[in-house]
């Protein structure tokens, strides 16, 4: 599996591979993973851009949406000349011109219960970046019966929410979030955001992803994290695997479906 | 000192903006109830019958009340209780 970089590449990632727990076998290890990225928006364009850079082997990105005007507050791999451009296709166009290095999978398409599996199939690791709870429990249970790891981000106005799934070593979404609380309707609205907001987050769903790829430092298995925007507060609360969890319990009923 | 509790955003609308409520100490459901009494309507929006309703999340300081006692945990002076609701949003 070793795999020879080019003097090209040695140069680009110098700076991480010195750091400890990374060197030439991390960035192996890097340049050989597989990323799935479900979205390209506020969270999809950090991750993906953070994730290109640090050289990981392939990276699947799926939306279904094309470059809007008003995305470009927040949406970072995308630009003015490309508004009507699908917005993996443009993202594909940024993170190839950071790094060529990398192979990209555009996937104009939406995430369904149909496709979801054959779409992460392929893929090391999972990113949800995605805008609504359908996506997010159907990625989640998704990558629960295929044993993927999973890097939820989420963002709304100030509050900002990042967890590590490792299925079959902790908890999982629904173990959290079990279900879409029917009281809370405003929770699909959409509310105000600041693109560096989404920033912290979509970079934090990167980090997440490079320390599970090298197994350098800690990840945010069985934690939630909570971040503040407005007070720059971090706080963790602790996310256990629920035995009653309708996706990873003992007795689970949800095979892949999402709402929707 | 007594017991902080957190509103998360989406639940500000009922408690006219404010983002931390002091309570005094006792169970959950106490809490719940005092918090009522100051907010009314955000007791039956957390808990049904005196329980807490089932995708409510409410943490105290970093547990889930589920693998505690639920809405019978105890609640200390200086403990900080939160409601935490799923975000749905990626900002797409
Ligand atoms: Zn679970």
């Amino acid at each position: 599996m070793d795999k020879e970089f080019t003097s090209e590449q040695l140069q680009r990632y110098q700076r991480q591979m010195m750091l400890p727990g990374i060197g030439l076998a991390g960035q192996q290890k890097i340049a050989e993973s597989r990323v799935f990225i479900a979205g390209a928006g506020g969270l999809g364009s950090p991750a993906g851009y953070y994730l290109a850079a640090a050289g990981i082997g392939r990276i699947c990105m799926a939306d279904d949406d094309v470059v809007e005007l008003s995305n470009l507050q927040r949406q970072i791999a995308h630009n003015t000349e490309r508004i009507g451009m699908s917005k993996t296709k443009s993202a594909e166009i940024s993170f190839k011109s950071l790094n060529p290095n990398v192979e990209f999978l555009a996937i104009q398409q939406r995430i369904t219960k149909e496709n979801v599996a054959a779409l992460i199939e392929d893929h090391d690791i999972v990113l949800d970046c995605s805008d609504n709870l359908s996506t997010r429990y159907l990625l989640n249970d998704a990558c629960v019966l295929m044993s993927k790891p999973l890097v939820s981000g989420a963002v709304a106005g100030f509050t900002g929410h990042v967890t590590t799934i490792i299925p079959g070593q902790g908890h999982c979404f629904r173990c959290i979030f079990e279900d879409m609380d029917p009281y809370d309707k405003s929770l699909d609205s959409q509310p105000g955001i600041l693109g560096a907001f989404a920033g912290v987050i979509g970079s934090i769903q990167a980090m997440e992803t490079l320390k599970i790829i090298t197994g350098i430092g800690e990840t945010l298995q069985n934690t939630l994290l909570i971040y503040d925007g407005l007070k720059s507060e971090f706080r963790r609360v602790h996310a256990a695997r629920n035995r009653d969890c309708p996706a990873c319990g003992e007795n689970p009923t949800i095979k892949i479906s999402g709402r929707g | 000192m007594a017991v902080t509790v957190r509103i998360p955003t989406p639940l500000q609308k009922l408690t006219n903006g404010v983002e931390e409520v002091e309570s005094s100490s006792g169970s959950v459901m106490d809490i719940i109830n005092d918090l009522d009494a100051k907010f009314p309507g955000i007791g039956e929006r957390l808990a049904e019958n005196g329980k807490v309703r089932r995708f409510v999340n409410i943490y105290v300081n970093e547990e889930d009340i589920r693998f505690l006692q639920a809405e019978l945990t105890f609640i200390n002076d200086g403990d900080e209780i939160s409601i935490i609701p799923a975000i749905a949003g990626g900002s797409k």
